[in-house]
């Protein structure tokens, strides 16, 4: 027989405790149920909607006006002499794929409480196709920026750095995704916790504004906490990469990735101990 | 001969939630105070509640090709025993050898989305199930006609009706083709015809000499189906025999004959709060509990039970069956849509619901009492198919005077009437 499990046909089950490591090879064999999941999340999304895949333009293209209109016409915040509407979109694009990603990715092991209970799999698979299928909102928003971008005649700077930064982004919202989700199983708090901790993380980035405004009000020796926030180093590079604002300094963006790092393991750590538990409490 | 599954000293403990934490001095206290944050990211709040063995020190084993019964009364054990095999969920103690792909029928369906096609939803729970795309896409065809969907295969699911849903599902999984596969009471649903479907493909899949791990009531399919079988009771191992003598064992051991049947707050599954049963009577007109009952007198089943908290739309009903497991009968008590307006959400209390068996009823011989209480299209609190078991006895019922063992269940005294409506 030709079939994922196959390739281990013997498999001993026994309790386990303590840290346990990623299974790479087992995931690798799973390659098809991500895809498959994935491919399920992106169908399911916009169904019975009337405007289906629409929201995805129409979405971000209303955030971006709010903001401009919040952050630009009434507070009148400086954009590093960009156009505006570049100015917020570059930074809504990663912004949406990480929140979308995030809240989606939290709610995943219950929402799928009925597989978890009845089939083996990994169970990271779950949050993992949940952070994919926002990939195909985010080429859409893309598309939308490129055709700003052709109508503001902007070239773009440094483009081929893009793809570091989205994978970032994917693996940050991964690694917070996996937390929440592994809460969530346990606490439904998380629930409740996640359209605050989203409005908060916005704010707490430097979507609407430019991230320098904050580290110049801070002094030397705390920056380094603003840039904690991995958006922080996402969205500097975002904006670097399309519209050539330089980043406030090189040494954050490494602070912003290393915090990032901090998260994905740490989320992944958290989500293998706590998986063996998730049938029995989902 | 090899073994397919090897199975020793498995045990699942689980803990029931909800119990308040009872520390005894200062000390203790701070300490909880002090790892409070570790313990909410371990999950371990409830480190003190009150655990069950759901499974304890079962140990046994199934070669190569073998058909295996288990069966057991609700809460014996057999569904955790299945979750551990196909490792949906870790065992507290011991271990598990498992030598091939587990294909497990433990809810079929598993991954469907109602917004998804009838196709979609083939591919996707294939994927579930463990099967590659092009093993799915070679079996498609045989999937789609075993299901006899074909021409909604590209409808939503949503909009099949619920034998149509199922038997899509059953196909999916029917031809997942595993070693081992591990069924569990999905011929309980169903219409007869795709039950019979089921039972064959299991069958097949047996005489290809793949394990079958086959957990049902059905005892009659058990009959059927398996060689050996394996009787749980109480989380354990009881008794490992021939499936003729399991089934009488079983049969015998594990009803009680007493007219009575009572639940120890130990043998109430944790998740059916805030439902508790307390006892299941059958009595007679004189309102005395018996455990033979007079066919040509009424019948009294009596169910006790208490709500800790208010149930909406909670209805408690009961199963008449066979001693094979056939039912004969189901009925609740807000049957009655007057009964179902005024209860449409019951109080929490003590309540005992009763019904009447008319006299003239039931033919002579053995029958079961299950109980259910839920609330319909939300949740199953309770359920216990074999409950209770019972003998009528025929004596002056309809018939009698011809002293002939009579077929069926019931045996009423029909409105005969004799017209001579001619000479010869």
């Amino acid at each position: 027989m030709s079939s994922a499990l196959t390739k281990s046909t013997k498999v001993l089950i026994r309790p386990q405790r303590g840290v346990v490591g990623l299974n790479f090879r087992e995931l690798w064999n799973f390659r098809e149920l991500v895809a498959f999941l994935t491919w399920r999340d992106i169908l399911v999304r916009y169904k019975q909607t009337l405007l289906g895949g629409g929201w995805a333009i129409l979405q971000p293209l209303l955030q971006m006006l709010l903001l401009n209109l919040l952050f630009g016409e009434v507070a009148g915040l400086p954009t590093g002499g960009v156009p505006r509407p570049l100015f917020t979109f570059a930074a809504l694009l990663p912004w949406n794929l990480f929140s979308n990603a995030v809240s989606d990715a939290s709610r995943s092991l219950v929402a799928n409480r009925n597989m978890i209970t009845k089939v083996y799999f990994p169970r990271i698979i779950v949050p993992l196709a949940n952070v994919l299928s926002g990939v195909l909102d985010f080429a859409v928003a893309f598309l939308i920026l490129v055709g700003m971008m052709v109508y503001y005649q902007f070239a773009p700077a440094a483009v081929w750095l893009l793809p570091m930064y989205v994978l970032i982004t994917l693996l940050t919202a991964l690694g917070v995704g996996l937390w929440l989700a592994a809460l969530n199983v346990h606490y439904r708090d998380v629930k409740y916790i996640i359209p605050f901790l989203t409005q908060f993380w916005m704010l707490a980035s430097p979507i609407a504004y430019e991230a320098s405004s904050i580290f110049e009000r801070l002094p030397q020796q705390w920056q380094w906490l603003y840039a904690l926030n991995p958006l922080v180093g996402v969205v500097e590079g975002f904006r670097q990469a399309l519209l050539g604002i330089p980043v406030y300094s090189q040494d954050m963006l490494w602070v912003s990735l290393a915090s990032a790092s901090v998260m994905l393991v740490s989320g992944l750590m958290y989500f293998r101990s706590m998986e063996r538990t998730f049938a029995d409490v989902v | 001969m090899s073994y397919a599954i090897r199975v020793e000293g498995l045990g699942k403990q689980y803990r029931l939630g909800g119990s308040q934490q009872a520390y005894t001095t200062l000390g203790e206290r701070l300490g909880a105070a002090v790892t409070w944050p570790v313990r909410l990211l371990r999950g371990q709040l409830r480190d003190r509640a009150e655990t069950v063995w759901a499974l304890r020190d079962v140990t046994f084993d199934v070669k190569q090709g073998q058909v295996l019964g288990v069966v057991g009364r609700n809460g014996a054990g057999k569904s955790t025993l299945l979750k551990i095999l196909s490792r949906v969920t870790d065992p507290t103690t011991g271990f598990a050898e498992i030598n091939g792909r587990v294909g497990s029928l433990l809810e079929v369906g598993t991954g469907f989305h109602p917004e998804l096609s009838g196709r979609e939803n083939i591919y996707l729970n294939g994927a579930v199930l463990g099967m590659q795309r092009r093993e799915i896409a070679k079996k498609f065809d045989e999937i789609v006609e075993f299901a006899g969907v074909d021409k909604f295969i590209d409808t939503a699911v949503k909009h099949y009706s619920s034998g149509m849903y199922l038997r899509l599902a059953f196909s999916v999984a029917a031809h997942l083709e595993p070693e081992i596969l591990v069924v569990d009471e999905v011929l309980a649903v169903g219409d007869a015809e795709f039950q019979r479907k089921c039972l064959g493909k299991m069958s097949d899949v047996a005489a290809a000499g793949r394990t079958v791990l086959f957990v049902s009531h059905n005892m009659s399919a058990i009959l059927r189906l398996t060689e050996e079988c394996i009787v749980m009771e109480r989380g354990q191992l009881a008794f490992r025999a021939p499936t003729r003598e399991a089934v009488d064992y079983y049969m015998s051991s594990s009803f009680q004959k007493s007219g009575e049947r009572s639940w120890a707050a130990d043998e109430v599954p944790a998740d059916a709060a805030p439902f508790a049963p307390v006892a299941l009577r059958v009595k007679d007109p004189n309102g005395d509990v018996v455990e033979t009952a007079q066919s040509r007198q009424p019948l009294e089943i009596e169910f006790e039970y208490t709500l800790a908290q208010p149930i909406q739309g909670l209805r408690v009903g009961v199963y008449l069956q066979s001693m094979r497991g056939e039912v004969i009968l189901t009925s609740f008590d807000t049957d009655d849509p007057a009964a179902f307006e005024k209860y449409g959400t019951r109080e929490a209390g003590r309540y005992v619901s009763r019904a009447v068996l008319p006299a003239n009823f039931l033919n002579e011989g053995q029958y079961l009492l299950g109980v259910n209480a839920s609330a319909f299209r939300v949740r199953r609190y309770f359920w216990d198919e074999r409950a209770l078991a019972f003998t009528v006895d025929a004596m002056g019922a309809p018939g009698m005077h011809w002293p002939e063992p009579r077929q069926g269940f019931v045996r009423p005294l029909l409105d005969w009437t004799i017209d001579r409506v001619g000479a010869a």
